[in-house]
């Protein structure tokens, strides 16, 4: 006690390791799944038609599926999303109206992904008659990411200094002048990595997709928007659970491949963001 | 000939009065300097002539202000604002290449054709005198230029729209004495063609490049006139008091 220094380094040592407790868990999950994962990979189980009720062959369709839903998301949730983060970032002024828009997002981004799963079911599946197909799980996912895209968004249009507006509009350029020549450029790192972010949470979600896509074993691939498909997360949850006696290295395989494609992403997002923040001028 | 009538000028920013009672007439080619302590009014004065103060929520204005016999709140702000030029205390060049700095307002107002536009940066580059530091590497980016460079540049993207009137906000406040020389030399040559307004902090400078000189005090004008005349006998003790370096 009587020591500052020894007391500054004792909390040094504890602060350090408990932020390196956080290393532990990611770090052993990537380690068991690569572990028992990794052997299954091979182009066959990525290029094949799972068979023999998902006990052989391989998850192409769920791939396929995945990206067919990712896409469909942010086709859906970008254009919305940074519109909306436009005209709260740049256009609305603080009155009540502004603040409940905020509100819902927030409150938008703290739902369960089940109850999105629950609400697409009502709106999309039902209500819009459009089945369970992957425009119902993309419009689902797309509603589910929207608060992610909203945020990150702001953030990045929030960014550029507001200097470089003021220079624009002093030289005569109309508001949508400046934000479309200037802020948008300069906010479009942040939106990206955003997005990025917001796809890889669509990719690994099982609840809302779990009404509104997912079916449980089509071994061919989907041949319309209004067509089911198979998803990673919900393969991996029904060869886990709902068949018996599949083969650990399958799933693990499933798994290993659900993991690679949701880093892969976060992974671009870093060096996207890396690479501007690098050019950053200012 | 008249350029700005200004009557009976009130702004308020939420309560702060910043500006009390203005009455200014300003001439067209000729440098008016207007110099006052911190927080005098005198950038809120230069701002509400392009109308920047709008930008401001909380902004309030009463009186008059004429650019030729027309109240600017009448003209189109993007109209109004290419007329009125305005050059900031830091220079602040857009996150663009050299070339693109000054290419920006030339394209927002409407000009395709790229010849022109080349034309016109070349030209107002060297109204600017940085042309020769600067036509090898146009496609740097802008912010690569010294600090008088760029300040300069701002200048030059500031012609490139082709205004009557140009607003400097303290230009020279973030310059060396080399650079500050640079760019008054380039203001005393532009009053031939446009109406200058320097807000400056440099007493000095005033003196050096103003044809008249405005002295602001909490919001109020206090006194214009000739500059010679406010250096060697103003009439206000306040106006001999401030150019004296006795306060502010």
């Amino acid at each position: 006690m009587k020591n500052p220094y020894r007391t500054q380094n004792i909390a040094f040592f504890f602060l350090f390791l408990v932020t390196l407790l956080i290393v532990i868990p990611v770090g052993l999950i990537v380690v068991v799944i690569i572990q028992k994962g990794l052997p299954a990979i091979n182009w066959q189980f990525l290029s094949d038609m799972p068979r023999q009720g998902m006990r052989a062959g391989g998850i192409f369709p769920a791939i396929v599926g995945t990206i067919y839903l990712v896409m469909g998301a942010i086709i859906f949730a970008l254009p919305i999303g940074l519109l909306a983060a436009i005209y709260l970032s740049e256009y609305s002024k603080d009155n009540l109206l502004t603040r409940l828009i905020k509100l819902a997002i927030v409150n938008l981004a703290g739902v369960p992904s089940v109850v999105y799963g629950l609400f697409g079911l009502a709106l999309f599946v039902v209500f819009f008659k459009f089945g369970a197909s992957i425009i119902s799980g993309s419009l689902t996912l797309g509603i589910m990411i929207l608060p992610v895209i909203i945020t990150t968004s702001r953030e990045a249009l929030e960014s550029v200094p507001y200097s470089f507006r003021e220079v624009s509009l002093s030289l005569g350029a109309s508001k949508w002048q400046t934000i479309r020549h200037i802020v948008l450029p300069n906010a479009i790192p942040g939106i990206l990595t955003g997005t990025i972010l917001g796809l890889g949470r669509a990719a690994g979600e099982t609840a809302p997709i779990l009404f509104t896509v997912a079916a449980f074993y089509l071994p061919r691939l989907p041949d319309s928007i209004f067509d089911q498909a198979m998803a990673l997360p919900y393969h991996l949850y029904v060869i886990s659970t709902q068949v018996p006696n599949v083969d650990e290295k399958i799933r693990y395989g499933t798994a290993f491949v659900l993991l690679v494609l949701v880093l892969f992403m976060n992974l671009v997002a870093i060096i996207i963001r890396y690479k501007f923040r690098k050019k950053k001028k200012w | 000939m008249v350029k700005f009538e200004i009557h009976d000028l009130n702004i308020w920013f939420g309560s702060t009065h910043a500006i009390k009672q203005v009455n200014i007439e300003i001439q067209s080619n000729e440098i008016l300097s207007v110099i006052g302590p911190a927080n005098s009014g005198k950038t809120t004065f230069l701002r509400t002539l392009n109308r920047l103060n709008e930008l401001n929520a909380n902004y309030k204005i009463t009186g008059a202000v004429e650019l030729e016999r027309e109240d600017v709140r009448g003209i189109e702000i993007e109209e109004l604002r290419r007329k009125i030029g305005m050059v900031f205390a830091l220079p602040l060049p857009l996150p663009l290449s050299i070339f693109d700095n000054v290419a920006y307002g030339v394209r927002i107002h409407g000009e395709r054709v790229k010849k022109k536009t080349e034309e016109k940066v070349e030209e107002t580059l060297k109204q600017a005198y940085l042309w020769e530091e600067v036509k090898d590497r146009l496609s740097e980016s802008a912010f690569k230029l010294s600090g008088g460079q760029q300040q300069r540049l701002c200048i030059a993207r500031t012609l490139a729209v082709g205004p009557e009137v140009i607003l400097f906000d303290e230009p020279c406040s973030g310059l060396d004495p080399i650079s500050t020389a640079k760019v008054e030399d380039a203001m005393v040559k532009l009053k031939e063609k446009f109406t200058i307004i320097l807000v400056t902090n440099n007493v000095k400078q005033a003196a050096r490049v103003g044809d008249k000189t405005a002295f602001f005090l909490s919001g109020e004008l206090v006194e214009l006139d000739k500059t010679d005349r406010i250096f060697t006998a103003p009439k206000d003790k306040r106006t001999d008091g401030y150019v004296r370096g006795k306060f502010g």
